[in-house]
């Protein structure tokens, strides 16, 4: 046992030592800074003040930059993501809250709530290059891994808009359940998941027909439906599972991915917002907005790990190799 | 320039995008001016016309939704001078085939328009009125109630000083018929959660701030402990009097001071900072709760109607009442109508005049279906006798009045019991 022990820490020890340990950052809405973790150690390491307000945060695709929506400051910083330094900002339009990178990393697609607008930004010219007219308060967007469709959800409109990446127009709505949150699309973009926040579903929507294949109602014994608004949702790449946080709930929810049947609830923090994958996808970290942690989940056993105090509310994560 | 000429491509390709056969839903809004009241300080400036900004911004939440679905939503409005015979002005001006109607009248005049013979296929959206009569005995089946009731609003405090324990109640009501019936409710509210109302006690002192303020207030609270203040004065006439000048340093709360409201200023959670600020460059004016009341009432159209893909009235109410319906209202959790009296049901905001408190339901107050029927008169306890066809529930009197008659002597049964005991104990 000692020496499991005593293994475990050298291996952990040379990990923190090794160049290329993971880093996984947090935007703190409340602290207005960047919160930086090393997940194997399950320890906070430092953290960055950032701007005004930062929420949505992505990592461009060779791990070299952080985008971070400081909402309070109206634009989406460009962060260096070895040394946490400015190096620019992204014309985001007016409180960017949510965004998604496209696949190159040349194309920032950014949710303009007040405006109900997404802005389609070139991240290499940092100009915005085109404004697509959504319903109601768009919030969670997403852009296919192979390029061909953002989705963008509005949560007033109750609508999932399909833009094609081609022309920037809208396609296709698909009619989602109320106050649809966050949407993300499976590897083999076959299939697009969306959150309702208000009706406490998970819906699977179908991208070749557009249409909703499958809606699961999350029901957890013992909790009323007004605590169940699933949020954040991500699916590991070969489809096994998808998860969901689910806010108020305080718990995450473990997705069968080829049966599409909850198979669990995880207690993690209070007020679960959004989710990110470890680069091997063997954990899972959780922004936990009320109680002002990060959960790390072991996904090879579903099982909760560690919690990791971060400062005041957590909202996005990303993982770094 | 170029981005000019852009933008309308633009446009022009999405009207080319959406352009299928138009559906048409007609809404009207119908609203009496109202005399401006005196003013107790210049603070606030009466807002003339509080609801309709509501409504129109709601119309065009709908009507973003519409262009993609094929749908416009009109919105007739019909604002009748304070004098104005509000049927004759009805009768004139809704046409026959507008199956929607917000309102935003007083309770005596939305009776007389919901009564009328050309008002029977309408449904009606009463986006002011906190009456609790209008949701019990006097309930209409053809009118759902947007804004919270007074026994909601009561309750909602009720939960609160629970809470912090305050539950030695002083009751200050005014001389309006409204003020006694605000203290009504706040006394059920007292009764249904253990607090005690030590002191009960009318107003009729003038409502002059030089003369009240100073003078009137202490002696008025002279002579009697208490945790709280709690005002009954829906005018504001003399309520904000206390907070300050009362005889021992007690916090005021009810119509002033800490007040239980479906909206206001100071809410931001969840979302709604977002339709605070649309509204204000819009209205240029902060949201009112009657505003709110009235954007509620054209969002619920729009979303059974985009829901359903129909404009006809008996659909749109099957799906209101129904279990599917749930509307975001920016208050955390979704909306939806009781159906035993057509009452939203919606948490109700604790706020003091810069500072939201709370937010009711208050954990730990629990219920077995949802705990925003915590608050207001729940199923059992409602004698409205509205016929519910939509939900296959048993309709009508002969159930609801056996129901009554039940707890009722359940009731009394519990009270006799208490009694019993309590004259045990008190012989010990």
């Amino acid at each position: 046992m000692k020496q499991n022990l005593f293994g475990v820490a050298l291996v952990s020890a040379c990990l923190s030592l090794s160049v290329h340990a993971e880093t996984v950052i947090v935007t703190l809405e409340k602290d207005n800074a960047l919160a930086v973790i090393d997940p194997v150690e399950g320890k906070l390491i430092k953290t960055v003040p950032i701007g005004q307000r930062p929420r949505g945060i992505a990592l461009s695709p060779d791990n070299k930059y952080l985008y971070v929506a400081t909402s309070d400051d109206n634009t989406v910083k460009i962060i260096n993501a070895d040394t946490y330094e400015e190096v620019g900002q992204l014309p985001s339009g007016e409180d960017p809250e949510t965004f998604a990178l496209n696949p190159a990393g040349d194309r920032l697609y950014v949710s303009n709530e007040d405006d109900h607008l997404v802005t389609v930004i070139d991240t290499v010219s940092k100009k915005a290059i085109a404004e697509v007219k959504v319903g109601i308060e768009p919030e969670g967007i997403a852009v296919s891994s192979d390029n061909q469709w953002v989705v963008s959800a509005s949560e007033t409109t109750n609508m999932i808009h399909w833009i094609d990446v081609k022309t920037n127009q809208i396609v296709e709505n698909t009619l989602v359940d109320a106050r649809p949150r966050a949407a993300n699309f499976t590897a083999d973009n076959t299939q697009l998941w969306v959150t309702s926040e208000m009706a406490g579903t998970l819906m699977i929507l179908d991208v070749a027909t557009k249409q909703i294949i499958k809606k699961i109602k999350l029901d957890i014994q013992g909790l009323t439906a007004d605590k169940i608004q699933p949020v954040g949702v991500v699916i590991d790449n070969e489809r096994r599972w998808g998860y969901v946080a689910i806010g108020p709930a305080n718990r995450v929810a473990v997705i069968n991915a080829q049966t599409l049947e909850v198979e669990k609830f995880l207690l993690v923090g209070q007020r679960v917002w959004n989710l990110a994958f470890s680069p091997d996808q063997k954990r899972l970290y959780t922004t936990n907005g009320r109680s002002n942690d990060v959960s790390i989940i072991d996904l090879e056993n579903h099982k909760v790990t560690k919690s990791v105090g971060v400062g005041r509310f957590p909202w996005g994560i990303v993982s770094k190799p | 320039m170029r981005q000019i000429i852009l933008m309308a491509l633009c446009l022009f390709q999405i009207n080319l995008l959406y352009a299928k056969p138009v559906q048409v839903i007609k809404i009207s809004y119908i609203t009496q001016e109202k005399k401006i009241p005196a003013a107790l300080s210049n603070l606030d400036a009466f807002i003339q016309n509080q609801g309709m900004m509501g409504a129109n911004i709601a119309t065009d939440d709908n009507n973003t939704t519409g262009q993609f679905t094929g749908q416009k939503f009109e919105l007739n409005r019909i604002i009748a001078p304070v004098e104005a015979d509000l049927v004759k002005l009805f009768k004139q001006q809704v046409s026959d085939d507008t199956p929607f109607i917000i309102t935003n009248l007083a309770a005596k005049k939305l009776k007389q328009l919901v009564d009328l013979d050309v008002a029977k296929d309408k449904l009606f959206f009463d986006a002011t009125t906190i009456d609790d009569d209008l949701r019990n005995k006097q309930c209409r089946d053809n009118v759902l109630h947007l804004l919270p009731s007074r026994s909601m609003r009561a309750d909602a405090l009720a939960q609160y000083m629970m809470k912090k324990k305050w539950t030695q109640w002083f009751l200050v009501k005014g001389m309006a018929e409204e003020d006694e019936l605000y203290a009504i409710a706040l006394k059920r509210a007292a009764n249904r959660f253990g607090i005690t109302v030590v002191e009960e006690k009318q107003w009729t002192h003038t409502y002059d701030a030089r003369r009240t303020a100073q003078s009137d207030v202490p002696v008025f609270t002279q002579g009697v402990d208490y945790d709280v203040l709690v005002v009954a004065d829906e005018q504001g006439l003399f309520g904000e009097y206390f907070d300050y000048r009362s005889w021992i340093p007690r916090p005021v709360i009810g119509t002033q001071g800490l007040v239980p409201t479906a909206w206001h200023q100071t809410h931001e959670q969840w979302g709604a900072v977002q339709i605070q600020n649309r509204f204000k460059v819009l209205a240029g004016r902060k949201m009112q709760e009657q505003d709110y009341g009235a954007y509620l009432a054209a969002r619920s159209i729009g979303e059974a109607v985009v829901r359903t893909k129909s404009n006809k009235m008996k659909i749109i109410k099957d799906y209101l009442m129904g279990n599917e319906f749930a509307l975001q209202g920016y208050k955390g959790k979704a909306l939806s109508f009781r159906s035993w009296n057509g009452q939203l049901r919606q948490p109700v905001l604790l706020a003091a005049a810069r500072s939201l408190v709370s937010v009711a339901p208050l954990d730990g107050f629990l219920h077995p279906k949802t705990e925003l029927d915590t608050l207001g008169f729940d199923k059992a306890e409602s004698s409205c006798n509205r016929m519910i066809e939509s939900n296959g529930e048993v309709p009508l009197e002969v159930n609801t009045k056996n129901v009554n008659g039940f707890e009722e002597t359940v009731n009394k049964l519990i009270q006799q019991l208490m009694n019993y005991y309590n004259n045990l104990n008190g012989n010990k």
